[in-house]
């Protein structure tokens, strides 16, 4: 087990730079010029040295392998430094974004706790829905709750989060007018009140999410429990004389959660990239929104920092998935 | 499960062949594999219902402007934000473009765009699917391939896409025709790999079939053994994964002309009409609505026609 981790781990570097690679050329080759947006009346000497300023002087190769020193090497010092007050990183050139000309990656530590917050208790929210739910449609297949789950979970694939998240906002803040729009992220809790405008602000965004994981989960929950429900253990332990309860809690939803629990380490990732749009429609203005932000500026170093960020988290997950898999299930050997 | 043989199970094994060739001989004509698979999809509630609601989407967007013959470019600013009345059923936005006319035209692109894509992604996934199932060769680097592409963040790079290529695109190709090859092969090109798995899966299992071995046996060569004996046994999965990728492409073309990375705003899709009703959300509810519920409605009916779709072309569970 042990030395497939390692070996997982180690396949993944190759991977990861590949994919650094293709991000870097994709955004590199594109036809444009950042000081397109400048004015025209600056002269080409100026604007050459504008460029130079922007790091975009050297060869191309060059380029990519200083992005890679700044993302894999300085960037980690400055995340010690900061933690423990150490000095690694002083004088070190950064990866910076060209719209604030600060340190990228400052940038993204600011807005991490949004998406994490509101995308984290989607997340957790959903998990909680989705297992009783999965677990008593399959216990009761083809019943009435069974097929209504069916149909819910079909419509929460089905409806767009740029949908459900306009429709919800129709409803309870412009016709209701019980929760707000949009999302304050300078809100400060300290007591009971700021804590509950905290909990209203929080509702609907984490509704939309929540009702999208819901959907996919509930479906696997329920797939896999009825691959476990017809198996012979499960006669065995009837036949013994156990209660229905302990069968089905015990016995079948500890087998049936192996697939689950991958699925649920997999989705960890596509949640940051679906949070994009839901992230937009809330104004919460987390990592999704400095992504479009970003794009819509032209700020290539922040767009290919955050980019990779979401393929590293993907491969990560990916991995943990994998290295989940083993560990729950002992028939499966990887060496 | 199982009880023990009775006299009357082993009746059968003991009837004389005389009784047997007495028997009445069966007169209706053997059914064929698909009125099979006719007949169970037909049973499927949920897919036919899927179907009709599509087929009814699709006759309303494609055959509607033939009997609403209002130009949805046509701006009649003093009858602007209107709600739904005789002469515009759906209302006007703010410029007074009629809601109908401009749902029909958005409905029109975003099922293009859909059904395009879907074939691209298709033809890719098939592609690399059948090449890595059938050559032992190139399985190994293809599916690395297909792991790297499944490992991309896709959602960001396919706004980073739009963003880089569309000024390019639009200069050659003008801004619709541009834009819509832009869309078409971002999408494609994002979206085979789960079509490629499963079909290589399936050819994997198909090659060490014997009739593969026989037609090898006479001498076919890859092209045609392919073309004749792998492919149309592979149609099934592909068939599914196709109602599959529309749902795909028109929810993906959807969101990024939501996020104002799609078609240019003059020009209407179901995301863009979407996009700009935000704005007007207080004043017109119902604009918001309109686009919104024509693409769940149409996500929902595809994604309940693949479903039964899928049982229906799966030979085990029919008959049920």
């Amino acid at each position: 087990m042990l030395t497939y981790f390692f070996r997982r781990l180690l396949l993944s570097i190759p991977t990861l730079l590949f994919i650094a690679l293709v991000i870097f050329l994709l955004l590199d080759l594109a036809p444009g010029d950042p000081t397109a947006q400048l004015p025209l009346t600056i002269p080409p000497e100026v604007r050459e040295q504008i460029r130079q300023s922007l790091g975009l002087g050297e060869p191309l190769p060059i380029r990519f392998w200083k992005w890679l020193v700044q993302f894999f090497w300085i960037e980690p010092q400055v995340l010690i430094d900061s933690i423990f007050n150490t000095h690694f990183s002083a004088g070190d050139s950064r990866v910076l974004s060209w719209q604030t000309r600060s340190p990228v990656m400052d940038i993204v530590i600011q807005r991490m706790p949004q998406t994490l917050w509101v995308v984290g208790t989607a997340y957790l929210v959903a998990i909680v829905i989705a297992l009783p739910i999965g677990i008593y449609s399959a216990y009761r297949q083809y019943s009435i709750f069974d097929n209504v789950g069916t149909f819910v979970s079909m419509v929460g694939f089905s409806v767009p989060p740029f949908f459900s998240g306009v429709l919800v906002i129709v409803i309870f803040a412009v016709n209701l007018g019980w929760l707000p729009s949009i999302y304050d992220t300078t809100h400060k809790v300290y007591d009971w009140e700021t804590f509950m405008v905290q909990l209203r602000q929080m509702i609907m965004p984490v509704m939309v999410l929540a009702l999208q994981i819901t959907a996919q989960l509930s479906r696997f929950m329920r797939a896999s429990m009825l691959d476990n429900l017809n198996q012979d253990y499960v006669r065995t332990a009837r036949a013994k004389g156990l209660n229905e309860r302990v069968v089905v809690l015990v016995h079948v939803l500890r087998n049936s959660m192996i697939p689950v629990v991958t699925v649920i380490a997999l989705g960890v990732p596509q949640i940051f990239g679906g949070a994009i749009i839901t992230e937009q429609v809330f104004k919460v203005n987390g990592i999704g929104q400095l992504l479009i932000t970003a794009i819509q500026a032209n700020d290539i170093p922040m767009v290919q920092t955050l980019t990779f960020i979401f393929a590293v988290l993907i491969v990560l997950f990916n991995l943990i998935a994998d290295v989940l898999y083993g560990l729950l299930d002992p028939r499966i050997r990887y060496d | 499960m199982t009880e023990p043989n009775s006299p009357e199970d082993q009746t059968p094994a003991t009837t004389p062949a005389a009784a047997v060739l007495a028997a009445p001989v069966p007169t209706a004509p053997p059914r064929s594999q698909w009125a099979d698979v006719w007949s169970q999809f037909t049973h499927h509630k949920g897919a036919m219902a899927g179907a009709v609601v599509f087929i009814l989407i699709l006759a309303g967007v494609f055959l509607g402007p033939l009997l609403w013959q209002i130009d949805p470019s046509y701006i009649d600013i003093r009858a602007r934000n209107q709600g739904p009345s005789l002469a515009h059923p759906f209302g006007t936005d703010q410029l007074g473009r009629d809601m109908m006319a401009r749902m029909m035209a958005g409905g029109q692109v975003s099922v293009a765009v859909g059904v395009t894509a879907m074939l691209l992604a298709l033809f890719l996934g098939s592609l690399v699917g059948v090449l890595a199932g059938y050559f032992r060769r190139i399985d190994g680097p293809l599916m690395r391939l297909t792991d790297l592409f499944l490992a991309l963040p896709l959602l960001p790079l396919l706004l980073v896409m739009v963003m880089l290529f569309r000024d390019m695109l639009s200069k050659n190709f003008g801004p619709e025709t541009g834009i819509f090859i832009l869309m078409v092969v971002a999408i494609g090109i994002t979206s085979w790999m789960p079509t490629a798995r499963i079909v290589r899966g399936d050819v994997l299992a198909l090659k060490e079939r014997e009739f593969v071995l026989a037609a090898r046996s006479i001498g076919t060569t890859p092209f045609k053994m392919i073309l004749r004996h792998i492919l149309p046994n592979v149609v099934s999965p592909i068939v599914v994964s196709a109602t599959l990728g529309i749902a795909n492409a028109i929810i993906t073309e959807s969101a990024l002309s939501f996020l104002g990375l799609g078609f240019p705003p003059d020009f209407p899709t179901w995301g863009r009409l979407l996009f700009d009703a935000v704005d007007y959300m207080q004043q017109n509810p119902e604009r918001v609505m309109l686009p919104g519920i024509a693409i769940s409605l149409s996500v929902l009916s595809v994604n309940y026609l693949g479903d039964g779709l899928r049982d229906a072309l799966d030979p085990r569970i029919r008959g049920r």
